[in-house]
Order: structure tokens, then C-alpha cells, then sequence
């Protein structure tokens, strides 16, 4: 009931009985690359309004409340808006590069969506080495990034590039050895199968205190990847005006804004499949009944329940923390985050040897 | 491509933060040479905003002249007109009534607290914290509601004239500020759980923009800059004016002289604040709220100076009088131009990000430093 695995059979089923099958099979591929489209730009648009609608809650104000009901649709008017201004090259940019930055952050963005399991058997490509893609593919963001700064002939900009550069490339490394920490308890680098692991109950549950240990440094790590405050030094307004995209206008700029919703969602999305076991329902240990009542909630809805839940808490960051210092930001990473994160890898590994997880 | 970036013959990056940035808080105009992120050298430019306030002076009377004052530090325009209006007071040798007198410094600390309370969501902001804003002006809204009442006027108060006060107190007055007491005191917690506690925070300020006592003399800084290097100059103490001697409060003072002392005397001088205002609340005295005066002023010949301790720090009022009905000179010591100046001298050496944390401690507003 409610499952997505439905929808997509119901759709194979008819277009392999009516074409061939390699008209089927092109045909999947188009109607894949509208759906991860219209998933991006739905996702963009929600997430924009929740991020304004949490900020508004803690600052004490509304937040966008004329614009359809709770004001749902402000942010479609200021897509519109942006859409119809002119996107403007400044003097002494390198053009080519300019314009294809927005682009490339964005590509970057969609590519990511690809091994992510939104619901039960309903994955776009189940790659063997799933974990692996994701952090590879997440790492060329900052090529688009230190395209922007550099293209745009702007001091601040430039700036900013370069700070995105040093911290995101320092960041991955935690991120990636905190996956790491999952992944030697799973065995296997798929997404899927990283999933069906947590049949019986979560990582963070199952995994002891490195579990969690890794899940407060991914967090960190995941923000700071996302260029997100504390770690938005790359935008840093009252510092850089607007960092690498200040020269940035219309779509251009709307491209940006909305990857880093994207990129929001999908290292959330990472989040809640490696420790709260992506739409795998909540059970706990023989409560049959209970076990059972909590499989008739769809799996969907675990997914993006619980991957709101860690977009909410990335946002409750922002409106909370000031920001760091570029030093300090790097100091933070090298020396804190990555020998803990190292050390952990090790206390996991010893765990995972031992089995003395549940 | 390295000259087309812009930079200097040693090869460092020049930028130019304003006169349109979020850091400065207005049209202040900074040159800096940075080398990578460190700043080499800060060279604050001015003139943005000048609208000759003291030219313009000359040819306004002596009951008129305050009225431009309100647009010189916006934040504190109360306590701008009550030092124009002391040194009229001064030269003519008024009698100010005694009522005047407390209305006249509740008025200030008032606007002592809605000044620190916009400086304290503007530096949180500085910082990239967002919320703190909000919060600080749920509370400055309650002061400027209760200015509006008895003034009329939310920002630029005009409220002090030649004698006393313009128009008697609102009757709600006294309620609305004990409400406000209540209300400050139940969120001050806040501000030190959300801002003060925090550990980037702490990491930020600490140590950072480092002004010593000798410097900060010397560069003439006053008010909280220099009072968190140790420098004894709150002016309410020094040379107390209106009923400022009777009254029990401390001077906030701090050696460390960094941000974060910075930050914290602004804080506590909040409290101070709430203090003063505590006491004179219930003991407003009956009476007239101006004195009688002729309807056009004119100064004895001569050259009249007063100081009063802004929100910002010491401001002075310079006039100098031939007799007439107009002032023949007149200057303004502002506070943010002395303090503004160890700028450069508190942040060379350090990250982008220090300079706008150190700038944001400074308070400065820029229309006072222009005029």
C-alpha cells in the first residue's frame, strides 16, 4: 500500500509490453531524467519555504505568509522573479566559464540523486559501489565553485572560491571517513544493501557510541561541505557581501541557491540512509505489535521523514551558530575532527571484528 | 590576469569594503591591503555622509540647533540634544527644574539600552548569527514604543530643549517602563545562553582586536572601547552632570581590552542602565518640566564647551558665541571618529573576519563620525 515499487513496475510493465525494449529501456531514461527534474525543482521550492518558515519561527517573526495559504508559494514568485531578471555577465569575466559554473553545480547536484533510495526498491541506479559514488560525485561541487569565484573578476568572489575550496576539500575527509565507519560495520558499499543491514534496527543504535560519534562528525562535516552557517565562509554576507556568487543575477544565481538546497537534502538524505536506515521502518527488538504498526507506515515516508528531520536540524544550526574563522575552520577539521574521526574508524573497525554490535 | 584582479606593487590585494557593505553598518568606505586573508593595512575613508551639521549650525538659533543633532548619532539622538541643550543651559545659566532633570536622564539610559541592544543584534549579525537581531529589537521596540509616546518620535527624539524638556511625560509612562524592566530582566538570560555562552563565539572575540590602555588613550577612544582597555573615563562619573552624583551605579570597566571585553562591558552597562532607571522611576518629583525662558536665546560672548557620555562614548559640544542669536562657531567631538581611528591599529595582522568582528565591538555609527 502507498508504495512507490508499484508505480514504477505498473509503468516497466506497460512500456515493455507496448515497445521494445530498447524503447522501453530509453524511454525509462527520459522519464527518469523529468522525474529527478521535477524533484529538483519541488525540493528547491519546499525547502526554501522551510528554511524561511524555521528561521521565522525562531526569530520570532511570520515568515512568507501571503503568498497562497502559509504563504506556500513565495517562493515559486521569487523563482518567477529571478527567472524573468536579466542575468548579467559582468566586464572582464571570463564568459565561457561564467555561465557554465551555475551549471555545473547543478549537474553536480543531479548526479548525487542517482544511488539514493527514496523508497522501498525505489532507486534510480542501484550501483554496487554506491557509498564510493556519492562522495566521489559530491567532491567535483567545488570545481563549480572555484569556477564562479575565479570567472567572475571579482575580489570577493575570489575570496570566497577559495575559502570554499580549503574547506571543502579538508571537510570530505571527515565526511568520507565517517561513511567509512558504516560502511566496515555493512560490509558493502551499496546503498541498498547498507539499508537492508539495518532490518533489526538502526546504526545509530546498533553501532554503540562510535556509531555516534560518527553521526555528530558526518553532521559537521556535511555542513560545512554544504557551505552552510557556522560554515558559510564561502558566502560569509557580512564579510564577502555574497562570496563566490556575488556576481551572480537571475537564473544564474537562483541555479546556485537552489543546489545548495539540493546538496542540503541529498547529504540528509546520506545521512538518514547510513544511520537511521533510510526508509527502513523503526523496530525494536521482539515488540512484534509495535514492529508491525510501523510497517504500515509507507516507506516513503520514513525516508522523508527522516530526512527532514537532519534538514531541520542543519537549519536550526544556521538561525543558532555565528560563524567561524577561516582559520579556525581548518584548525577545527585537521586538528579535532579528523584524528577523532580516524580514531573512531578504528574503535568501529574493532567493534565490527569483535561483533559486539546487536 | 594578477593586475586585472588588482593589486599593489608588492603584490598584495587591495579591496575595497563600502561605502555599500553589510560590516560597516552604513557608508563607511574602507581601503584595505590584504596579503591572502591577513590585513596588511585598514584605511577608513569618510565623507559619505556629511551634511555639514556644524556649518549648517551657524545659522540655526539656539532653540533650533538641536534639532539637527538628532541626525547626528541616530541611536542616541536623546542624549545628543540633552548635551546641546546642557551647554545652552551652561552658557545662559539656567536653572533646570527638577523633574526635567530625572525625565532628562531616564530618557538617556533609556536610549543607552536601546542603542547597546541594537549594537548587540548588529555585531551578532557581524558574525554571521542571525537570530539575535530579532531578539534584541523585540526588546529596543518596547523603548521606542515608550519614546513614541511621550515624544512623538521613534528615532529622532528632539525631546530636550533649552531649559528642560519639551512636553510633560506620557501619564502611562511610568507603568510602560516598569513593564519594560520586567520584561528585560526575564530575557536578559537569553542574550548570554544564545550569544554570550557560545563557544565559536568565545573563539571569536577572544584575544582578538587587542587595544591597550596607553593606545587606547592616545588614540583618544572613550566610552566602552576604552573603558575595556581600563581607561576610567565614563563622564556620568568623571564630571557628573544633571543628577548623575546622586545616584549609585558603576563604571564597567575591563583590562583585557579585546572583543570579547568589549562585548562584555557593553553588556553589563546594559544592567547599569536598568539600574539607574530602577531608582528614578518611582522618585520623579512633581513640578514644572521646563523652565521659564525667553522666547529667542541669546549666549553671552564667549566659548562654551560640555561633554556628556553617549552610547557610544564622549561627546562634546563646542560653541563659541559673539553675542548673537545664532552660534558663531560650533564642533562636535564625536565619539566613533576617535574610536573608529584604533581601527587599523586593533586589527593589522589579523583575518577578514576579525576586522568585521572588532568593527562591529567599535559601535560605530557613521552619520556621528561624519556629520
Amino acid at each position: 500500500m502507498f508504495s512507490l515499487e508499484g508505480i514504477t513496475n505498473t509503468v516497466h510493465e506497460w512500456l515493455n509490453n507496448h515497445f521494445s525494449p530498447t524503447l522501453a529501456l530509453l524511454t525509462e531514461f527520459v522519464l527518469v531524467g523529468v522525474a529527478a527534474i521535477a524533484l529538483f525543482a519541488l525540493l528547491g521550492l519546499g525547502l526554501v519555504w522551510m528554511e524561511r518558515k524555521v528561521a521565522a519561527v525562531m526569530q520570532i517573526r511570520l515568515g512568507p505568509n501571503r503568498v497562497g495559504p502559509k504563504g506556500i508559494f513565495q517562493t515559486t514568485a521569487d523563482t518567477l522573479k529571478l527567472i524573468m531578471k536579466e542575468g548579467l555577465t559582468p566586464d572582464g569575466a571570463d564568459k565561457f566559464l561564467f555561465n557554465l559554473a551555475p551549471y555545473i553545480v547543478m549537474i553536480v547536484a543531479m548526479l548525487i540523486l542517482a544511488p539514493i533510495a527514496f523508497a522501498k526498491n525505489f532507486q534510480i541506479w542501484d550501483i554496487n559501489i554506491g557509498v564510493l559514488y556519492l562522495s566521489a560525485v559530491s567532491s567535483l561541487s567545488v570545481i563549480g565553485v572555484l569556477m564562479a569565484g575565479w570567472a567572475s573578476n571579482n575580489k570577493y568572489s575570489l575570496l570566497g572560491a577559495m575559502r570554499s575550496g580549503a574547506q571543502i576539500v579538508s571537510y570530505e575527509l571527515s565526511a568520507g571517513l565517517s561513511v567509512i565507519s558504516i560502511v566496515v560495520m555493512t560490509g558493502s558499499l551499496s546503498i541498498n544493501d547498507i539499508i537492508l543491514s539495518q532490518q533489526n534496527g538502526w546504526w545509530i543504535f546498533k553501532g554503540h557510541i562510535p556509531a555516534f560519534i560518527s553521526f555528530v562528525i558526518f553532521i559537521i562535516a556535511v555542513t560545512a561541505e554544504t557551505n552552510r552557517a557556522p560554515f558559510d565562509l564561502a558566502e560569509a554576507e557580512s564579510e564577502l557581501t555574497a562570496g563566490f556568487h556575488t556576481e551572480y543575477s537571475g537564473m544564474k544565481f537562483a541555479l546556485f541557491f537552489l543546489a545548495e538546497y539540493i546538496n542540503i537534502f541529498i547529504v540528509c538524505a546520506i545521512g538518514a540512509t547510513l544511520f537511521f536506515g533510510g526508509w527502513m521502518p523503526l523496530h525494536i527488538g521482539h515488540w512484534e505489535g509495535f514492529n508491525h504498526v510501523m510497517d504500515y507506515i509507507p516507506s516513503s515516508i520514513w525516508f522523508f521523514g527522516k530526512t527532514i528531520g537532519l534538514i531541520f536540524l542543519i537549519m536550526w544550526f544556521r538561525w543558532t551558530f555565528p560563524r567561524l574563522r577561516i582559520d579556525q575552520l581548518l584548525n577545527l577539521e585537521w586538528k579535532y575532527l579528523l584524528p577523532i574521526s580516524m580514531f573512531n574508524l578504528i574503535l568501529m573497525t574493532i567493534v565490527a571484528i569483535m561483533g559486539w554490535h546487536f | 590576469m594578477v593586475e586585472e584582479i588588482g593589486t599593489n606593487t608588492e603584490g598584495d590585494l587591495i579591496i575595497n569594503v563600502g561605502p555599500q557593505h553589510p560590516a560597516t553598518h552604513g557608508v563607511l568606505h574602507l581601503v584595505l591591503t590584504l596579503s591572502g586573508e591577513t590585513i596588511k593595512k585598514v584605511e577608513p575613508h569618510l565623507g559619505y555622509i556629511h551634511r555639514s551639521i556644524e556649518k549648517m549650525c551657524e545659522s540655526l538659533s539656539y532653540r533650533q540647533f538641536i534639532y539637527v543633532t538628532s541626525r547626528m548619532d541616530y541611536l542616541s539622538s536623546h542624549i545628543n540634544n540633552h548635551a546641546c541643550a546642557l551647554t545652552v543651559e551652561k552658557a545662559m545659566q539656567i536653572e533646570v527644574p527638577q523633574r526635567a532633570q530625572y525625565i532628562r536622564v531616564i530618557m538617556d539610559e533609556l536610549t543607552r539600552i536601546a542603542s547597546h541592544e541594537l549594537w548587540w543584534g548588529a555585531m551578532a549579525m557581524d558574525l554571521g548569527a542571525f537570530t539575535p537581531f530579532f531578539h534584541a529589537f523585540r526588546e529596543r521596540e518596547t523603548i521606542t514604543d515608550i519614546m513614541e509616546k511621550t515624544c512623538g518620535a521613534r528615532l529622532t527624539m528632539n525631546y530636550m530643549v533649552p531649559g528642560g524638556v519639551m512636553v510633560d511625560l506620557h501619564p502611562d509612562f511610568q507603568k510602560d517602563v516598569k513593564s519594560f524592566i520586567q520584561l528585560y530582566k526575564s530575557k536578559f538570560e537569553e542574550y548570554n545562553e544564545l550569544v554570550t555562552g557560545n563557544i565559536i563565539f568565545q573563539n571569536r572575540m577572544k584575544g582578538i582586536g587587542i587595544l591597550s590602555k596607553e593606545d587606547a588613550i592616545s588614540y583618544g577612544c572613550s566610552g566602552p572601547v576604552a573603558r575595556a582597555s581600563g581607561v576610567h573615563c565614563d563622564i556620568r562619573k568623571l564630571y557628573p552632570y544633571e543628577i548623575y552624583s546622586q545616584l549609585e551605579f558603576d563604571e564597567i570597566l575591563d583590562t583585557a581590552g579585546d572583543s570579547f571585553a568589549r562585548y562584555m562591558v557593553r553588556l553589563k552597562e546594559m544592567q547599569q542602565s536598568i539600574r539607574i532607571v530602577e531608582q528614578l522611576i518611582d522618585n520623579i518629583p512633581e513640578g514644572e518640566f521646563q523652565a521659564k525662558t525667553k522666547a529667542v536665546l541669546k549666549l553671552p560672548k564667549g566659548e562654551f564647551y560640555q561633554r556628556v557620555e553617549t552610547a557610544r562614548g564622549e561627546l562634546g559640544v563646542y560653541i563659541v558665541s559673539e553675542g548673537g542669536t545664532t552660534p558663531y562657531r560650533i564642533k562636535f567631538r564625536s565619539p566613533g571618529f576617535s574610536n573608529l581611528s584604533a581601527l587599523e591599529h586593533m586589527v593589522k595582522g589579523l583575518k577578514i573576519g576579525d576586522l568585521v568582528a572588532a568593527m562591529g565591538t567599535l559601535d560605530l555609527v557613521i552619520p556621528d563620525i561624519d556629520r
